[in-house]
């Protein structure tokens, strides 16, 4: 009976998860300068997309029966934007704050797909975010890739078959958290270095004792003779530890300066831990070679600096060096502001420091995707892949460059022409002013929730 | 070994006293800019035609080729543009350093009237924010204190110089005021709408209550400096002293305000202020109202342009669009950023503008010519015209597109080193291989 109802119950989720599949859609855009991120532009160049993948890209491709035709002359096609750190999409709070670790908690269960603010990312060219936890803690949470179908519920904006990913944070953050507000280590950037060996050590031995209680179980559940071994309790935020251990989750690392930069990296090498991020570092210029030389990738701002201490040596040509390093290097938002706009601050990166164009696009395109583990599904225009790209008035590093349309899995989801104003997806009547306007950078993006708690932020003025 | 440490001592003495040196020095004397194309702001756009600069003042701006007076660098401008030195109508540059640092924060002074306290006070010339700014075109800002409801003054500084004195275009701007609102003030704001009705009516007589004693304080030195004799001076009051400029008309009055209802609450408190100069600022829902503060005729420092909607039911395009409808609707715009460290960004809040309804000459004005006229320096700034102070750079094209470069900024007539920290810093770590 029991059997009965859990396999009823697998069913019924089957049938579920099929009436919700995902939509894919198929379009013809034709005669487009094509900005493929995979090798140089193509001219006048049609892309056709079947059943949301890039099927065909070349010259007078002919549209099949029933699929609609874009003519795209004069305008520009890219990749849809991935924004490779950002915290849309989240019911109110980013941050379990309340230890040094918390791996065990997941921004998948908190992921809001009526935020708005999705809206405002497709219409900037967006089409994949990565949404994280905060830097309150050296351990933080796990993060969630997500495609922004604007108006699918939370299981369809995942971006199915991306790894899992986590959130580190090293300096000011965790230290102010931990060690100012509680008196617990860390206080210090030594603290923050011995919770992450510390941590990762009980995972091992976690994992050795757990493992050898399932076996002894194992063996004496076959006959029930003599005593139960004594359990060893799952513990979930250790389980999270040793898959980060075994290369199955990709961490991004909250990080600023030089010193902390290269601790982490030491403390990874001692542990074999390997494809990581390093989120803001904005001090990543000053160790682009030895990032480079430890396979670290960087997803830093374009031009943010010096709102709080450890980004007061900061440069607006960090990502330039880094990128010339061989260092993989994106430009993320950190802000429902600034992901309206990636692609003007990937255009400042060949201001600030002289990449090529071409390098700056694949900043806010396959670099992201590398950084997420997907860069085999999305990140460029080339045949096979999903057809997640934007059409654009000009070439998209320009001022007056204007998004027309955005398309994830061939779907259209922003279209400028037929824009309407009001794009809630929830109406809430008791809404009138919003009353977080967002505007340059907020000091403790990344601590939204933490400091109100606390009672410690210092400057009125500053948003969180 | 003695000798080998006075040796090392000397050494690291040469280095150190080598990196202390960290700018060039900024170039003043006679320059001619030839071969340009020029963006005067006032007088169109001259395609191909010098610009020549006497000791900190444009002496010529024209069409055609320089015949030249011995004695004048030459830039040779060809295939190149210049632009008058952009204005950034609301910072906190020179005021704040670090946001999260609060020691490095001057901007707030407690109180809630505080008239008497001058931005131009606490302007640290050494901030490592302003060489920053300006290498990217921005030559000139407004800093303005924000705390209270009367901040106090702000100051319209050059980025170039020594000390507030020398930085200084206008060292009294603006009396710097913020507009009470209506509304809630965050999420947390348990108040209902009874109270926060209360709470605004209280504020507000609370303004006019401190303004009233003002202006009698102001009548009051007014009657005695007219007619002395026989009367005993009234004491001085500071803080009402410093407000006397705003009564007769001679210092304008900058009101932050968003909200659509708090914007139409400060034009009918405005209008029942004749005689003085009003300007509106940051105005996130000017575009509601915009014919109301058009026929007010209330010019509006709009921005920053890059800002997220204020209601979540309004077109993504809102922010951007604001600057445009403002215009068309009659009112006179300036942009700003308010920002510290990034003002440098002020070139791209310009070009959001420009590309969603201002268009690029409107949006260039609105970072040129027309800041200087609502703080009434438009005799000095905000143009590229014989008799003004040499404010400007030279560009490889429109300094709105972020792939454009500035190659050269005069300020207060200094062709001023292209340097600040972070292409020091460049300079150091883009090769860092080579030595080590």
């Amino acid at each position: 009976m029991f059997k009965k109802i859990v396999l009823g119950l697998f069913v019924s989720c089957m049938m579920l998860s099929v009436a919700h599949a995902q939509q894919k859609g198929s379009v013809l855009i034709k005669n487009a300068t094509v900005i493929t991120a995979a090798g140089e532009d193509l001219q006048n160049t049609d892309v056709l997309i079947k059943d949301g993948i890039i099927s065909e890209i070349g010259k007078d491709l002919k549209a099949p029966k029933g699929v609609e035709t874009i003519d795209a002359t004069g305008k520009y096609v890219m990749p849809g934007i991935i924004d490779a750190h950002s915290h849309l999409a989240v019911t109110r709070g980013i941050n379990e704050w309340t230890n040094p670790v918390s791996a065990e908690v997941s921004m998948e269960d908190v992921i809001n797909p009526n935020d708005e603010g999705m809206y405002a990312a497709l219409a900037g060219g967006v089409t994949t975010i990565h949404v994280m936890h905060g830097s309150a803690n050296v351990i933080g949470g796990q993060g969630e890739t997500i495609k922004l179908r604007y108006g699918m519920n939370q299981d369809d904006l995942k971006f199915q078959g991306a790894p899992r990913t986590i959130k580190f944070a090293l300096g000011e953050n965790p230290t102010r958290v931990h060690g100012q507000g509680f008196g617990v280590q860390p206080r210090t950037r030594m603290g923050v270095e011995q919770i992450v060996r510390t941590t990762f050590d009980a995972a091992k031995d976690y994992k050795v004792k757990r493992e050898a209680y399932l076996d002894e179980y194992a063996k004496w559940a076959k006959r029930k003779k003599g005593l139960e071994p004594d359990p060893v309790a799952r513990n979930y935020r250790y389980d999270v530890i040793n898959d980060i251990l075994a290369g199955k989750v990709l961490v991004h690392c909250h990080s600023y300066r030089a010193d902390e930069i290269l601790m982490l990296m030491r403390v990874f090498n001692d542990y074999g831990v390997k494809n990581y991020t390093f989120q803001h570092v904005l001090e990543g210029f000053k160790v682009a070679p030895e990032m480079a030389k430890n396979g670290a990738h960087g997803s830093t701002f374009s031009d943010w600096w010096a709102y709080k201490f450890e980004v007061y040596y900061a440069s607006a040509y960090n990502a330039a060096i880094m990128n010339k390093y061989g260092v993989v290097t994106s430009i993320n938002s950190d802000s429902e502001e600034l992901i309206r706009h990636l692609n003007h601050e990937a255009a400042k990166v060949v201001k600030y420091g002289g990449t090529s164009i071409g390098d700056a696009i694949k900043m806010i395109t396959i670099n992201p995707a590398k950084q997420l583990g997907i860069d085999k599904q999305v990140g460029s225009i080339e045949k096979g892949k999903q057809a997640d790209l934007a059409i654009w008035s000009a070439h998209p590093f320009s001022i007056y460059a204007i998004c027309e349309q955005t398309f994830v899995d061939g779907v259209s989801y922003f279209n400028r022409a037929t824009d309407p104003d009001d794009m809630r997806l929830v109406i809430n009547p008791e809404e009138d002013y919003k009353l977080h306007e967002t505007a340059g950078r907020e000091v403790d993006a990344c601590m939204s929730g933490v400091f109100e708690f606390l009672g410690t932020a210092t400057d009125s003025h500053s948003h969180n | 070994m003695k000798k080998l440490n006075l040796f090392l001592v000397l050494c690291f003495w040469a280095v150190t006293s080598l990196q202390a040196q960290i700018t060039e020095k900024p170039e003043y004397g006679k320059f001619a800019i030839t071969n340009a194309k020029i963006y005067t702001v006032t007088n169109g756009i001259i395609e191909q035609g010098f610009i020549l600069i006497d000791n900190g003042v444009i002496t010529e701006v024209t069409a055609g080729v320089a015949k030249l007076p011995a004695g004048y660098k030459v830039i040779n401008a060809q295939g190149k543009s210049v632009y008058p030195g952009f204005i950034d109508s609301g910072t906190l540059l020179g005021l704040r350093e670090i946001e999260a640092v609060p020691v490095t924060n001057d901007q707030a002074e407690i109180g809630e009237f505080t008239p008497n306290m001058r931005a131009f006070t606490a302007i640290n010339p050494a901030s490592v924010n302003i060489p920053v700014t300006r290498v990217n075109g921005v030559t000139t800002v407004i800093a303005h204190p924000v705390n209270g409801t009367i901040a106090g003054k702000s100051t319209l500084i050059n980025l170039f110089g020594y000390s507030p004195d020398s930085m200084a275009v206008v060292a009294d701007a603006a009396l710097q005021m913020e507009w009470p609102s209506s509304g809630k003030r965050g999420f947390w704001d348990q108040r209902d709408e009874k109270k926060i009705k209360e709470d605004f009516e209280k504020t507000l007589k609370n303004i006019n209550d401190y303004w009233e004693k003002a202006r009698f304080y102001n009548d009051m030195m007014s009657a005695y400096e007219a007619n002395p004799k026989g009367k005993s001076k009234p004491d001085k009051n500071v803080e009402w002293d410093a407000m006397r400029p705003v009564f007769n008309g001679s210092l304008p009055v900058v009101i932050d305000v968003n909200r659509e209802n708090d914007i139409l609450e400060a034009l009918k408190w405005i209008k029942e202020h004749k005689g003085i100069k009003f300007v509106l600022s940051s105005a996130s829902e000017g575009w509601r109202v915009a014919d109301k503060i058009a026929e007010a005729g209330v010019p509006c420092l709009v921005g920053p342009t890059l800002r997220t909607i204020s209601r979540s039911y309004d077109n993504y395009q809102a922010p951007y669009q604001n600057a445009g409808k403002l215009h068309k609707a009659g009112v006179m715009v300036a942009i700003r950023t308010g920002e510290t460290e990034n003002t440098r960004n002020l070139n791209y809040n310009a070009g959001y503008a420009a590309a969603y309804g201002l268009g690029t000459e409107e949006a260039l004005k609105a970072v040129t010519i027309n800041p200087a006229k609502i703080f009434g320096a438009d005799s000095k700034i905000g143009s590229l015209e014989k008799g003004k102070m040499a404010n400007l750079m030279i560009t490889n094209g429109d300094p709105f597109e972020p792939l454009t470069n500035i190659e050269t900024v005069f300020i207060n007539g200094y062709k001023i080193p292209m340097i600040s920290r972070q292409t020091q810093l460049f300079e150091e770590y883009k090769d860092r291989d080579s030595t080590n």
